[in-house]
């Protein structure tokens, strides 16, 4: 039988022998970019919301507390999205023939629940606690950004386990006195290392690392 | 596929004589789980080698080197890429209008009581967002005392199943409510000429105050009319024998936590009837050895069938039903309440000896015994424990009588009796039956279906389309209890109020709606008809005192039960010469049948309520379904048991399909020979065998009603078994997770206890020195461990069912069982000791041990068990690759892998009743126990916030919060003052496999059994 390959093709097999470690090296290389781009992690992507919501205009423009919405973040693990009767306390009065918030205005009037996208979304083996994070001193900002400053609401953080255990495991370098936790502008001092060794004690903060803290 | 058919258990003949002889010759195992095991056939080493057994038989026969490598290579590439998924976005929906109490994220518990047989238990339960859950026990309820049972447990699943009846239905057609009512008007004014004379009503056994006064309104309007009660699983013999001994009806209430010396005949107290849990409590409370405490009861049960009584029984005296009764007679002569001589003396008194030291023993404890017996022995026995207990001081201080709880306590077979020969008679024209499925479930001798068919107009109030519905002309479905409000009474008569959790999911209406509609109030609600009569008339009544209704009315939902409306003792003694009425009285006995010899010595059946199905109600519940059954560990069937001996003597074998005929009747059952079964007797549990039952329960298990007559509910002699040659295949776990013969179960009698109280401890094979290079780990915060409390625990279930509930733990299904893969993280393991014929019996929960040297652990390859800072033995399910080496590892056999995808993710209901904090877990990964860390972790987080440690007791486990007899304790054993600290520091703690270096911190408490010497030595 003739020989279906030309001698050239020796060399493309060699290199592909020899080069097989520098493929599989970037095969995984290019995994790993894309699993922790954008495109995959939602970090910095905008999610499309029946109403546009805009969270720096109620908190930086209004003054609105974190609280005034997200009721139960203090004491459950959810931190609450706000009911509709909520935003009707303002727009019953204000913008209320708005064309914007007629969605809204539905909602409220056929009593049906407005659909919101979540931006922050843990897969269902995932267990997190708000109320706990607060009560030891992690502001809202540490996860969640400058929400402040969204027009429209982004994910800051990767909310991949890696991400996590950073903290868990160095919590020093993020915890900030409880009364500064809903503080969006906080920055943290100087010398937060020795704030945060001084918190980590007074709050009796532990570095919990154990699988069960999250997954059950 | 050889090895699918070489079945586990059994499927070859066991030899008795031989299995006697092995008993007699093994002098080291002295404790075994099963006749396979004792017999070590080939096919049960074989099924014990493979831990999972027969799953080689899933892979096709001809797989060869090449299928392998493809199938290994498609598997890596397709798991890489469902690494590579997107998650799906998610919506969030708030409310429009958020209720003021609902934190989300944070579970509510209301109080609520569960129906069962006409009788309420008290429960709290846990509600997400409005979806309940959870079934726990009512800590202030009496008839709970924070426990429950396993039917409880599992009820939550019920209220979900997406076979419950959905719509009205008109001969079989969909219909409407309104169309309903069109129809109950005409019938209204149609009786309203009449009087109401061809109008009946049948329910089940009514507690419920708002009903029965439903009813009464409703008889004063027709007054021709007629109520009816039948319950497949009454209490009538109870109440004859209360009437021929007090010549009134009056219930009885014991008090166990005061007695020292329990007879028992034939009452299953502490697994079955109103009082169950609360008996449990009590009963155990008095057996719990401790430091402090080193007295016990002593219990003495006789009976043919074994049952969970029996089991923890010191004294466990096995005789036919049928001649339990001249067994209580010959007490009733040794104490004096009977004349000594009388022509009923059974001719040999073979027990003699037996109750001569029972007698002596209640004797001693005047005041504070009990003797009682069960609803399958007649009037006259019921009345001779009366009479024995009057004798022996006990009313008054551990017998308390009361009015009846019932509120119309009739006979009820009698009043079914009655109420077919109407029907048949032409007198009905109408038959309104409130709940239930007498079709399937009355005597078969009374023809109910027939008689049935013959009626003008059936209306079938039920929760299931079944038989009933089947022939009725109207079918209406029912609401679940957490669906609607009701009232209900506890054992002792408590009141709760029935509060529902959720709305009705399929339309259901309550049999208080149905009884408004027939008399002309078809919009009133249940909350309205049960508010109504509080409001109006349970003022009088008790309970509500000085405050304004609606304040009353709150605090009776927010305790779950009415304050002070438990039943007052009353009065009353046993009539002279009851003995002489209780001879004219008709008995059900064996002279009253008809006697059909076999061999020489006439059969007797013994019908019994199913362990995990009840009557048939739970049918096409899955997790009672696969809750394999205190001492048979069977799932998924009913079967005959027989005595061993008496199998020997008929030549029946193991698993063998046996035609059992009675009076003309037949019917096909599997046989099971059950060690400490009565010889010459056979027990059929009733309840399965419907084909209606929905998608779980049709088509499992035989008809054990088409047995049962209203001449004999419970037991008839003359039964002929004939062999039909074929063999059944079985779902039984008892010979699953075997540990091999180790020293499980830790034994020693009272006065054993005294001499050597370390008894258990000296029983540990030491492990050998320097057994591990593992340097010793020391847990600095909380250490979490348990104590299972072997003599308390009486293997009721109630704590499988609640780990299965709490924990999203999927139903495999019979095929899966039978290939080992039940999905159970908690097992209630299951030994004989002693005689093939007469064996003691013991139970011993076995979960994971949270080994603090885990052999698991070290065998993963990618870490998804380890240890926590705690001392948890972790599964991390996301990191699970599903090796399985673990399991292989695991001494303790409690690991558990999903094969497939059990759990069920398609069915919108059942999603509902997940635990929203537990993953439901995906196919191809292992699981286990996990000593409910969410629940330590919801503590843990609601004392950090509140700046202390946890409390003791703050954390309870689903198994723990179930156990109706506290045999199980949860804690922190780094807090020397904890209860399970406390509990391991006593000398009866002892753990399992401990000279494998495992550490586990789960450990035992070994058991103590009180038995009498006096019969002991003889």
């Amino acid at each position: 039988m003739a020989q279906i390959f030309h001698r050239s093709t020796n060399i493309l097999s060699r290199l592909t022998i020899y080069g097989a470690i520098f493929i599989l090296a970037g095969l995984v290389w290019a995994a790993y970019i894309i699993y922790s781009s954008p495109y995959f992690t939602e970090v910095n992507v905008a999610r499309q919301q029946p109403v546009p919501f805009s969270h720096k205009h109620h908190v930086s423009g209004l003054g609105l507390d974190c609280r005034f919405c997200h009721t139960s973040v203090e004491e459950s693990s959810f931190a609450g999205i706000p009911p509709t009767e909520t935003c009707m306390t303002c727009h019953s009065q204000i913008w209320s023939d708005s064309s914007v918030l007629e969605p809204v205005r539905a909602s409220y009037r056929n009593n049906t629940s407005l659909e919101w996208t979540r931006v922050y979304q843990l897969p269902g083996y995932v267990y997190f606690n708000h109320s706990i994070h607060l009560n030891k001193g992690i502001g809202c900002s540490s996860c969640h950004g400058r929400v402040d400053q969204m027009p429209l609401t982004y994910r800051e953080n990767p909310m991949q386990m890696q991400w996590c255990l950073d903290c868990h495991r160095n919590v020093e370098l993020y915890v900030r006195p409880r009364e500064e936790v809903f503080k969006m502008d906080y920055v943290a001092p100087g010398d937060q290392l020795a704030l945060g060794k001084k918190l980590v004690k007074e709050y009796k903060v532990q570095k919990l690392t154990d699988c069960v803290t999250c997954h059950r | 596929m050889s090895s699918i058919n070489s079945k586990g258990s059994s499927g070859k003949a066991l030899d008795p004589t031989a299995l006697r002889s092995r008993l007699e010759q093994t002098r080291g195992k002295e404790y075994w789980r099963s006749l396979e095991e004792l017999a070590g056939t080939d096919e049960f080493l074989e099924f014990l080698r493979n831990e999972f057994p027969r799953q080689s038989g899933l892979l096709s026969e001809g797989l060869d080197r090449r299928q392998v490598l493809k199938l290994m290579g498609a598997s890596l590439a397709l798991a890489g890429l469902a690494g590579c998924a997107h998650m799906p976005t998610e919506k969030i929906l708030p409310y429009v209008k958020q209720p003021e109490e609902i934190v989300p994220g944070e579970p509510l518990f209301f109080a609520t009581a569960m129906p069962l047989g006409g009788f309420g238990k008290g429960l709290v339960v846990e509600s997400h967002l409005g979806r309940p859950t959870k079934i726990e026990g009512n800590p202030q309820h009496p008839g709970s005392l924070g426990a429950t049972d396993a039917f409880g447990q599992a009820s939550v699943l019920t209220l979900y199943d997406p076979d419950r009846s959905q719509t009205v239905l008109r001969l079989g057609n969909i219909n409407t409510w309104v169309e309903f009512i069109g129809a109950v008007n005409e019938v209204r004014a149609d009786q309203q000429i009449k009087k109401g004379a061809g109008l009946r009503v049948l329910t089940e056994t009514v507690t419920s105050p708002t009903l029965a006064y439903q009813l009464q309104q409703l008889l004063a309007e027709f007054p021709l009319a007629e109520w009816h009660q039948y319950e497949p699983v009454g209490r009538d013999n109870l109440k004859a024998g209360a009437r021929l001994a007090f010549g009134e009806m009056v219930d009885t209430i014991y008090r166990f936590d005061q007695a020292d010396v329990i007879l028992s005949l034939e009452s299953d107290f502490l697994f079955a009837g109103p009082g169950c849990v609360r008996y449990a409590r009590d009963f155990a409370g008095r057996r719990r050895m401790g430091d402090k405490q080193t007295d016990m009861n002593r219990l003495y049960v006789v009976e043919s069938s074994p049952s969970v009584t029996g089991s923890v029984a010191d004294h466990r005296l096995r005789i036919r039903s049928s001649n339990i009764e001249a067994l209580a007679r010959s007490l009733g002569k040794e104490a004096g309440v009977l004349p000594a001589a009388g022509d009923h003396e059974p001719s040999q008194l073979v027990h003699g000896q037996w109750i001569e030291a029972v007698v002596r023993d209640l004797q001693r404890h005047r005041g504070s015994s009990v003797v009682l017996a069960g609803e399958q022995q007649p009037p006259s026995v019921h009345a001779l424990c009366h009479a024995l207990n009057e004798v022996f001081g006990n009313v008054g201080k551990t017998v308390i009588y009361t009015d009846p709880v019932e509120s119309n306590p009739v006979n009820q077979m009698q009043s079914l009796r009655e109420l077919v020969s109407d029907m048949k008679s032409g007198r009905v024209d109408t038959l309104f039956i409130l709940s239930g499925n007498p079709v399937f479930t009355a005597p078969v001798d009374l023809e109910f279906g027939e008689a049935l068919s013959r009626i003008k107009l059936g209306v079938h109030l039920g929760l299931y389309e079944d038989e009933t519905s089947q022939l009725c002309h109207w079918h209406v479905p029912e609401t679940h209890y957490l669906e609607a409000w009701g009232d209900v009474r506890a054992y002792e008569g408590t009141i709760s109020i029935i509060q529902p959790l959720i709305a009705p999911l399929y339309g259901g209406k309550s049999a208080h709606e149905v009884l408004a509609t027939l008399q002309g109030h078809p919009t009133r609600s249940s909350y309205e008809i049960v508010q109504d009569y509080w409001k109006n008339r349970g003022q009088k009544n008790a309970g509500f005192g000085s405050k304004s209704f609606k304040e009353s009315w709150e605090i009776a939902l927010y305790n779950g039960f009415i304050e002070g409306t438990g039943l007052p003792q009353k009065p009353v003694s046993v009539k002279k010469g009851f003995e002489k009425s209780a001879s004219t009285e008709p008995r059900q006995s064996a002279s009253a049948t008809a006697i059909k010899a076999v061999g020489s010595r006439p059969l007797e059946i013994v019908f019994r309520p199913d362990p995990t199905i009840w009557d048939g109600r739970f049918a096409n519940n899955g997790w009672l379904q696969e809750l394999p059954k205190p001492m048979s560990k069977l799932t998924w069937d009913n079967v005959m048991w027989i005595s061993p001996a008496t199998a020997a003597r008929l030549g029946i074998n193991q698993e063998d399909v046996v035609r059992l005929l009675l009076e003309g009747r037949e019917v096909n059952a599997p046989a099971w020979i059950m060690p400490g079964h009565a010889d010459d007797s056979v027990t059929v549990h009733f309840g399965y065998g419907s084909t209606l039952a929905g998608r779980v329960g049709a088509g499992t298990g035989f008809n054990a009603y088409l047995l049962r007559t209203s001449g004999h509910p419970w037991m008839a002699t003359g039964v002929e078994l004939q062999r039909t040659g074929e063999q059944s295949a079985l779902a039984i776990t008892n010979i699953h997770h075997s540990m091999e013969g180790r020293d499980f179960v830790r034994v020693a009698t009272l006065e054993e206890f005294r001499k050597n109280p370390r008894f258990a401890q000296e029983m540990n094979p030491a492990p050998p020195p320097d057994s591990t290079l593992y340097p010793e780990v020391k847990d600095t915060g909380y250490a979490w461990g348990m104590a299972i409390n072997l003599n308390s625990c009486i293997g009721c279930n109630a704590c499988v069912v609640a780990c299965q509930a709490e924990n999203n733990i999927p139903v495999v299904g019979k095929d899966q069982v039978r290939r080992s893969r039940e999905m159970h993280w908690i097992r209630i393991d299951h030994y004989f000791h002693g005689s093939l014929d007469d064996p003691e019996i013991y139970n011993e929960p076995v979960m994971c041990m949270h080994c603090e040297n885990a052999p698991c652990e070290l065998v993963c390859p990618v870490g998804a068990t380890n240890h926590s800072a705690e001392g948890l033995n972790q599964m991390i399910y996301n990191r699970c690759v599903g090796t399985r080496y673990c399991s292989n590892n695991c001494p303790y056999k409690v690991r558990r892998f999903n094969f497939y995808q059990l759990g069920d993710w398609e069915t919108p209901s059942l999603k509902l009743q997940r635990n929203p904090n537990v993953t439901v877990r995906s196919r191809g990964v292992m699981e286990k126990c996990s000593y409910c860390v969410q629940r330590i972790n919801a503590a843990k987080i609601d004392a950090e916030k509140q700046d202390r440690k946890v409390r003791d007791g703050e954390i309870v486990t689903a198994c723990q919060a179930a156990c109706p007899t506290e045999a199980i304790v949860f804690g922190d054993i780094n807090d020397p003052n904890s209860h399970v600290s406390r509990l391991k520091a006593q000398t009866l703690n002892y753990g399992l496999l401990t000279e494998l270096t495992t550490h586990p911190r789960t450990t035992y408490l070994a058991k103590v059994r009180n038995p009498n010497p006096e019969i002991e030595e003889s």
